[in-house]
């Protein structure tokens, strides 16, 4: 039997922390309240002296606080972004998730003892590609971009030199994270250098006759919407748009991950640590997600064969984008 | 500044292929791009049919390059990538970092292509001790980017490497383990039935109100918009941009070469044929920005 699974849960606020704490998560993992990480949105995150007393919450019950520094900083940003790993490592933080190699490279040199998580945002989906960053940079683990499927996943836990993590649940980037600019594109800013994905300030909400509404990013109509038809935040690869005549979601519909029904392959593989999405949503998502997880993850180390009870489903449909979930590129015939 | 010609995007038939770079041969281009970048089952061209059109094309006087997969996953596409790199001949252009170590283990040049994250002037240091000669600008980092850039390696003392833009062709902006062609035709990534031989130039989508918006490429999304960058000529000559970039396409890439080339040589940006130049102004990629009315703060938005 493989070790367990650490549980990775996301928190943008103390109250979302706090709730994670609560609810069974063996890591959280954070930003701070600057442009250095890839959830950079009004009124989120930690400021120094809140990442402390995150630490020292977590410390108290035996678990851990990654810091999320993951986007790409440019030269005359550098000096931001290494003050805020070297204020992470101050603050006793667990781990520092970084995508950037020369951001990697500091933290190597400076803090050595801290350990370094490869970002989702890194792009790495080969052992090649894990060995450049295990041997310049020392990573102890990465986090693996959501493209590869189960298969594929088994593959590399088997060739990797690091411990592998993946993205369990949440809403799903389609593309591979960190090489998407549909959002930069259309709005000049990208999750990679400004930490932020279909920014809300772009968004435009327009009521139309008869109870209809319409929704743009900038000047791009993203999609419209029917009377009583569940209208979606217009992240840009969940629009509606046309080939000829036909008018269907061409990237992806509004839909979250779930890998509930592969908990026991993942294991088998070897995956080192289950990652939940979702920095931006409030406590009430991160303690409904967070104890689902845990009692999933509690359940598959019990004496049962596991299964998938219908109430964690229900749970989790509840916070799920579009009311739906998938598999994603896990399973073969999504992709 | 001289002109390269970027790897085909599509899938094209073999015989198509062949055509495009027969005439290629006599265009002024310095280097041609050649290889598979977006999905491993376009198997009209096998390595060993790239490897005798770039024999046929440096004896035409230009530098060959071989360029690598965007999104490698499959073991399969992974030891294809090794053949790539080990091929002896040409230099590679690493498009994901697994090309960029194998590269790198093997003592082999590379040119980092636009699909790896370089954004600051510690990781182009890196990547050039890893055997990085020359850098293709990711298609969001325009004119300040590279200025941070330069002045970055300046305070620091490195060397600037070679610098190539993208400065004609619709923008790659997104790689997906999803095929969007198949999916667009209901069908599964492995029953294709290499749908993307279809569509040339890309499949076309519009919004909901008929606006052309993107490109789907397989498991690669592009703008629908066509990157222009020649009325930018002015700007790109202050920048230290050695290499423009023009994408190929299935119609006119030759009038294309021949536009640039004239702009070049005589020094006068010429009207704008594209339809977006942003990223290169540090705006949304899909603007239009007039360099010819910027200096009096004016521009006009793109479609």
């Amino acid at each position: 039997m493989s070790p367990a699974m650490e549980l990775v849960c996301p928190a943008g606020s103390p109250a979302a922390l706090a709730a994670a704490l609560e609810y069974g998560a063996d890591a959280v993992y954070v930003g701070l309240r600057n442009a250095t990480n890839a959830r950079a949105f009004p009124g989120l995150n930690f400021t120094a002296g809140a990442l402390a007393a995150a630490v020292s919450a977590a410390h108290a019950l035996h678990k851990k606080i990654y810091l999320a520094l993951n986007t790409y900083p440019t030269s005359g940003q550098m000096r931001l972004w290494k003050e805020s790993v070297d204020a992470a490592v101050v603050a006793g933080v667990d781990a520092l998730i970084i995508a950037d190699m020369a951001l990697l490279d500091h933290a190597a040199r400076h803090h050595p003892a801290t350990p370094r998580h490869l970002s989702v945002q890194g792009s790495a989906t080969t052992p090649a590609a894990l060995r450049f960053f295990h041997e310049r940079f020392g990573i102890a683990r990465a986090v693996l971009p959501r493209v590869l499927s189960i298969a594929q996943v088994e593959r590399l836990c088997e060739q990797s030199p690091v411990a592998i993590e993946v993205f369990a649940f949440g809403s799903l980037c389609i593309m591979v994270e960190g090489r998407c600019q549909l959002s930069s594109h259309v709005t000049g800013q990208s999750p990679n250098c400004h930490g932020v994905c279909s920014p809300a300030e772009h968004v435009h909400w327009k009521e139309l006759p008869e109870d209809r509404r319409e929704v743009r990013l900038n000047r791009v109509l993203v999609d419209r919407f029917d009377t009583g038809e569940a209208a979606s935040y217009p992240t840009l690869c969940k629009g509606r748009y046309r080939h000829g005549d036909a008018l269907f979601y061409a990237l992806e519909e509004p839909t979250s991950l779930n890998t509930l029904p592969l908990l026991p392959r993942l294991a088998q593989a070897g995956v080192a640590a289950l990652k939940v999405e979702g920095r931006q949503r409030g406590p009430a998502y991160v303690a409904q997600v967070t104890g689902v997880w845990r009692q999933a993850l509690d359940a598959l180390a019990g004496p049962r064969p596991f299964q998938v009870l219908p109430e964690w489903e229900a749970q989790l449909f509840h916070v799920s984008e579009g009311r739906q979930t998938t598999l994603g590129p896990y399973h073969r015939s999504w992709q | 500044m001289k002109l390269t010609l970027g790897p085909i995007q599509y899938f094209w038939k073999r015989a198509d292929v062949l055509d495009f770079y027969r005439e290629a041969a006599g265009w002024p281009v310095h280097a041609i791009y050649l290889g598979e970048t977006v999905c491993s089952k376009r198997r009209e061209m096998r390595l060993r049919d790239w490897l005798a059109l770039g024999e046929d094309l440096a004896e035409a006087g230009h530098e060959v390059v071989l360029s690598s997969l965007a999104l490698v996953e499959a073991e399969s596409e992974l030891s294809a990538l090794t053949r790539l790199v080990e091929n002896g001949r040409f230099s590679v252009e690493a498009n994901d970092l697994s090309a960029v170590q194998l590269c790198s283990e093997r003592g082999v040049a590379f040119v980092a292509g636009p699909s790896l994250n370089c954004y600051n002037h510690e990781t182009l240091a890196l990547l050039q001790s890893c055997g990085m000669t020359r850098f293709v600008l990711s298609v969001d980092q325009g004119e300040a980017a590279l200025r941070d850039l330069q002045e970055g390696m300046t305070r620091a003392g490195g060397t600037f490497p070679e610098v190539e833009v993208l400065a004609w062709g619709p923008l790659p902006l997104a790689y997906s383990a999803r095929c969007f062609t198949a999916r667009a035709r209901n069908l599964g990534k492995d029953e294709c039935a290499f749908s993307c031989l279809d569509y040339p130039e890309g499949l076309p989508l519009e919004t909901r109100e008929r606006q052309p918006f993107l490109r789907l490429n397989g498991i690669q999304v592009q703008s629908s918009a066509c990157c222009d960058l020649a009325p930018d000529l002015e700007s790109l000559r202050r920048s230290p941009v050695d290499f423009l970039r023009i994408s190929p396409q299935a119609h006119g890439t030759g009038a294309v070469v021949a536009r640039f080339e004239e702009a070049l040589k005589s020094g006068m940006p010429p009207l704008p044929q594209g339809e977006c130049n942003g990223y290169w102004h540090g705006a949304a990629g899909m603007d239009w920005i007039d360099a010819a009315q910027l200096m009096a703060g004016e521009s006009r938005e793109g479609p």
